[in-house]
């Protein structure tokens, strides 16, 4: 039998990151600072000052708005995780296929990009609690449940996007593709800023389909109690398993297809 | 070692490789001899348990790749015809890692990559990064990277392609290295000089087919005469010349730029031909190399001209 394993591969990958380390950081602290100085501070002063004390669902806005933070920039670290390695490995650097041809199998590979990846949404998600804790947002028992909610949005959304990378052949727009009509949007409407309910249905199915929403909803409900009835909290959790196990399966048949052509 | 029957690739309707059967034996050192797009890196492919066949049978290390990929691969080296080295890293970093991917413990590859830098002779571009080195240093580095696991066969698809003569020999050179230790290679090259260097036993491959297979004096004895005589009359004559002398020798080849006369004695076939009054521009006896066989066997040359 050989002895590798999907951990060889991420431990490739994590040296590579590595030596992105101050970018990385650069990112991981400058994202929540930007976002809380001007969102949480501005935008939460202005919802507090008109709801009072009840807030948004009882709790101050950088409360309210915590979750989804965390989980969005989890989604944004696992995905450039995933995306710029996948795209390397099968084209410009075709790393997969020097890989490939050692006793690692496609599915190895796969893993050891989701990995890496998830060291990296660790990561994100632990700086940005840090920041939020720093500004005195969340208190510290919301440390597990906004880390854990975080993580399963960005790996959940991570699978996904290792399939879909998987396929491209040509790079051309591929990043400014996924940026402009998969990111943004689901950003927008994924209930981050806002609860999804008032939103018209019209636009309120890309929050049903939004890993980002769901991990929200988890996170809000489990780090502040908020009100979720049983039903939807099971929804939330049984749509991010499938998300995820959809995604892994899918890409892993796309490494196999890939690799062994 | 290595066993095919029927071995078969096909990309939709095209058929790469169509239906070849070889063996390859323990320490052999085994050539895949032939033309661009005649099939060889496809069939380096399916040998390296990386591309799966579309039909046939094989059998590698005794184990079928279509299920035990891993396994086998854990004892092949791979010198892909595209390099495939990690541009941003060190040449030791490269070695080191590529160990990693087989599972290999830190401890060996610590040792592992410096016995390797002295195989390769780039003990002193240890730490300096793939992208600075030569096209020659980069492939010994890609040979010295499939050793890393201590394989029992060494793929090398067309290992001297695009390497200038130099950086060939020194190339060559470390491969019988390997033979005398017992490795055995299978090499696919479409240079007819580098498979009478390394092969003892060759297959001529040509549009996904076996043209023919032996030693490479095996072949040209079978397929070709002892010598052949070129001779040029210019462009505009080579082919009326060739009509008037078709009864010289054992047979010729007329090529747009010269014509070949094949003859056991190529002095004699050359005096008959000056008898007869023909004056060529140029003439040159020489032996009969591999580029006859496959002329012969398939009405084309090897490389482009
Ligand atoms: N992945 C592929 N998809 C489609 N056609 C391919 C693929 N790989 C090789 N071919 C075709 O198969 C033929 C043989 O290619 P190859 O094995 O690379 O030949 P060689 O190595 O002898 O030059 C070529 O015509 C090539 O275009
Ligand atoms: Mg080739």
């Amino acid at each position: 039998m050989s002895g590798s394993s999907a951990w060889h591969v991420a431990e490739a990958r994590l040296r590579n990151m590595w030596k992105w380390k101050r970018a990385i950081i650069f990112y991981g602290l400058g994202g929540p600072l930007l976002y809380l100085t001007s969102i949480g501070l501005g935008v939460g002063a202005l919802v507090d000052q008109h709801n009072g004390a009840a807030g948004m669902q009882g709790v101050p806005y950088l409360m309210f708005l915590a979750p989804a933070l965390l989980a969005a920039a989890s989604i944004q670290g696992a995905q450039d995780e995933v995306t710029f390695p996948t795209l390397a490995g099968f084209i410009w650097s075709k790393l997969f296929f020097a890989q490939a041809a050692t006793s690692l199998s496609p599915r190895q590979i796969a893993n050891g990009v989701l990995i890496a990846s998830a060291v990296r949404a660790v990561f994100t998600t632990i700086t940005y609690w840090l920041v939020l804790r720093v500004f005195g947002a969340v208190d510290t028992a919301s440390a597990l449940p906004l880390i854990l909610s975080g993580l399963l949005a960005g790996m959940c959304f991570a699978t996904v996007m290792l399939w879909v990378a998987a396929h491209v052949k040509n790079d051309d727009g591929f990043f400014a593709i996924v940026g402009r009509f998969v990111i943004t949007p689901m950003f927008l409407f994924s209930g981050t800023f806002y609860p999804l309910q008032p939103l018209p249905l019209s636009v309120q199915w890309i929050g049903w389909l939004s890993p980002l929403w769901h991990a929200t909803e988890i996170g809000r409900a489990l780090s502040f109690g908020a009100g979720v009835h049983a039903q939807l909290f099971a929804v939330h959790v049984a749509f991010l398993a499938l998300m995820g196990s959809a995604g892994l399966l899918l890409a892993h048949r796309q490494f196999e297809r890939r690799l062994t052509a | 070692m290595i066993r095919a029957q029927g071995l078969t690739k096909r990309y939709g309707d095209f058929t790469a490789v169509d239906s070849i059967d070889f063996a390859v034996r323990r320490g052999e050192s085994f050539g895949l001899l032939g033309p661009n797009g005649a099939g060889k890196s496809t069939t380096m492919r399916m040998i390296a348990a990386t591309t799966r066949r579309s039909s046939g049978e094989l059998e590698i290390l005794g184990k079928d790749p279509n299920r035990s990929g891993p396994e086998i691969r854990a004892h092949l080296g791979v010198v892909p015809q595209e390099g495939n080295l990690d541009t941003e890293l060190t040449c030791a970093e490269n070695l080191y890692i590529y160990g990693r991917y087989f599972g290999l413990a830190r401890g060996y590859l610590k040792l592992k990559v410096e016995e390797l830098l002295a195989f390769a002779q780039l003990e002193e571009k240890r730490d300096v990064k793939v992208d600075e080195l030569s096209g020659g240093m980069k492939r010994r580095l890609t040979i010295a990277r499939a050793l890393v696991n201590e394989p029992e066969v060494l793929l090398l698809d067309e290992p001297t392609t695009g390497l200038d003569p130099q950086a060939r020999h020194i190339l060559w050179d470390r491969l019988f290295r390997l033979r005398e230790q017992g490795v055995t290679l299978v090499t696919t090259t479409h240079f007819m000089d580098e498979a009478e260097q390394l092969c003892e036993r060759l297959m001529v491959m040509d549009r996904g087919r076996i043209m023919a297979e032996g030693s490479p004096q095996q072949l040209i004895r079978e397929h070709s005469t002892r010598e052949v005589l070129e001779l040029r009359f210019g462009s505009q004559r080579n082919a009326e010349v060739a009509a008037a002398i078709a009864d010289v020798g054992s047979y010729q080849e007329a090529l747009p730029d010269r014509i070949l006369v094949y003859a056991e004695d190529g002095e004699q076939a050359l005096r008959e031909i000056l008898s007869r009054g023909f004056d060529p521009l140029t003439s040159l006896v020489r032996r009969s190399s591999l580029e006859d066989v496959f002329l012969r066997l398939t009405g084309r040359t090897l490389v482009d001209e």
